[in-house]
């Protein structure tokens, strides 16, 4: 598998399956592990860092996961905001410098980060909320990587990590979640303030500090220290559904109280993007987030929830130009995205009201 | 040293994380450190890197007046061991430098653990298999640490006799 081979196919976490899809568009867990004999990253030579590469590859290898390593510190700036815009690496992670990289399975599910902020990110991702599964298996693949490695360990702090705020755990346990309905009906800060109450994060789409955008938010723990995985995924699996409740009656409310309003604004949306011959990827997330929301309600029903999926990806600045095969300045973009638009939407019409 | 938005002299010395990896410095008098400090509105959207900073802020420097606030003290001097780093550029960078720092600044990061997570003990996985020899593995840190420092001086003698010793932990551990 090369980089090129990913711009034909996209991660199994955008298919739109599995439980809640509809609101929950992946469950993920990630998890910080660090080699006991080894410096953290920050604080490790280019040697050292490359000694960290070899043996997590060479465990990940012996694991027998069917994956493919791909060196960040090699690849191009273009590549590496490519894998970003994929959710394979950490933004940090193509900011660093020196040995790094990440191992990934063909589907997306799994990458595996060497030498970001910690010496191993491992990560697993599946479309739908369905985060015990995604615990089970992370933990199953954690396992056999600990039969070749040796993690720092305590038994009193348990995995130490570079950054006091991971250890323990090293966990994070999150769900995207696409929430048009709060966003619309303006009661998205409140529920942020109650979920903040009860120490758990609210972040875009890209992660930590990043604006939110496409309605996308992710909610993971923040507490890694003195919870067991278990407790702290069961908080989660909790409190999502009464995220999920609140976003469905907003939707509801939409529907019923302002159908038309509403079907106005999903099949402009809709019609924009189907039509416009150049947009910029802030108003291509708006009117796919309408849009998204209108296949879920029923307003709009010849388009797949995975192809809108699979559009906020690839509407990203690295995805058009990996796929146009050069760069592309901001204008050019904008015109190769809306082609790309057209292209991928054009046989797909709003539903007649009744 | 002068306070960056007066003439009064600098007490407060502040660090911001900004995000990870980037951090701002900050000399303020009493008067202009705490309107640095006070939160800003929207602080409940910090991200948790920012709650970390603030809370290094607030926990390192037990004991000091006022609690948010600190000057260097003598727990920043603090130097590990095994991969060298000081206290200070922990609270700089929020980064620790290996391991064995949760062993060497114990005192101090006790509190921040407690504030951070609300508590002080693991709870959760433990490896399947015991932990390898732990000081095994810190005195390999520190070997390939003056290994780099035997090269960098050219004492040539001196690092082919640390690798030696390197060589034979690792094989031990295998």
């Amino acid at each position: 598998m090369t980089l090129d081979d990913l711009t034909r196919t996209s991660g199994e976490w955008l298919r739109g399956t599995g439980p809640e899809s509809d609101i929950v568009m992946c469950s993920r867990i990630r998890l910080a592990r660090n080699l006991a004999d080894f410096p953290f990253t920050n604080r490790a030579s280019r040697n050292e860092k490359a000694g960290i590469e070899s043996q997590v590859r060479s465990a990940v290898d012996a694991a027998g996961v069917e994956a493919a390593y791909f060196d960040v510190n090699a690849m191009s700036d273009l590549d590496r905001q490519f894998l970003v815009e994929r959710q394979i690496i950490s933004r940090e992670l193509a900011a660093g410098e020196g040995p790094r990289g990440v191992a990934v399975t063909p589907k997306e599910n799994i990458s595996i980060m060497v030498n970001e902020e910690d010496h191993l990110r491992i990560q697993y991702m599946l479309s739908g909320f369905r985060l015990p599964e995604v615990w089970d298996e992370i933990n199953a693949l954690d396992d056999q990587l600990e039969d070749d490695i040796a993690f720092a360990y305590s038994s009193s702090l348990g995995y130490l990590t570079a950054c006091p705020t991971n250890v323990g755990t090293g966990i994070r346990v999150g769900v995207m979640l696409h929430l048009p309905g709060l966003v619309a009906n303006k009661q998205i800060d409140k529920v942020f303030r109650a979920l903040q109450k009860i120490n758990l994060a609210v972040r875009g789409l890209y992660g930590e500090g990043s604006q939110a955008f496409g309605d996308f938010y992710q909610i993971s723990n923040q507490q890694t220290l003195g919870k067991s995985e278990e407790e702290i995924i069961k908080i989660l699996t909790d409190v999502v559904p009464q995220v999920l409740q609140y976003e469905r009656s907003a939707r509801q409310e939409l529907v019923t109280g302002r159908r038309q309003h509403l079907h106005d604004q999903v099949s402009r949306a809709y019609g924009v993007l189907k039509t416009a011959q150049t947009i910029s990827s802030e108003e291509t997330m708006l009117l796919l987030s309408s849009v998204r929301m209108g296949v879920n309600l029923g307003l709009i029903d010849d388009l797949s929830i995975a192809t809108v999926n699979e559009l906020f990806i690839q509407t990203q600045p690295a995805f058009l130009q990996k796929l146009r095969g050069s760069e592309l300045d901001s204008d050019q973009r904008n015109v190769a995205r809306a082609s790309l638009l057209r292209s991928r939407l054009a046989n797909g019409r709003a539903v007649e009201d009744e | 040293m002068k306070c960056q938005k007066c003439a009064k002299p600098a007490t407060f010395h502040i660090t911001d994380v900004i995000e990870k990896g980037k951090h701002q410095e900050f000399h303020f008098c009493d008067e202009h450190a705490r309107q640095h400090l006070a939160p800003p509105e929207d602080a409940a959207e910090a991200p948790p890197i920012g709650e970390l900073a603030k809370k290094l802020a607030s926990h390192a420097g037990v004991g000091s007046a006022p609690p948010t606030l600190r000057e260097p003290s003598p727990a920043d001097k603090q130097v590990c061991p095994v991969c060298q780093i000081t206290f200070l550029e922990f609270r700089n960078s929020g980064r620790l430098g290996c391991p064995y720092d949760y062993e060497v600044f114990r005192d101090e990061l006790m509190p921040l653990l407690e504030s951070i997570h609300g508590e002080t003990r693991h709870s959760g996985k433990v490896p399947k298999r015991a932990p390898r020899n732990t000081q095994q593995q810190t005195t390999l840190i520190q070997l390939r640490n003056e290994l780099k420092r035997a090269v960098a001086a050219e004492d040539y003698e001196a690092a082919a006799k640390l690798r030696d010793k390197i060589k034979e932990i690792e094989q031990d551990q295998d």
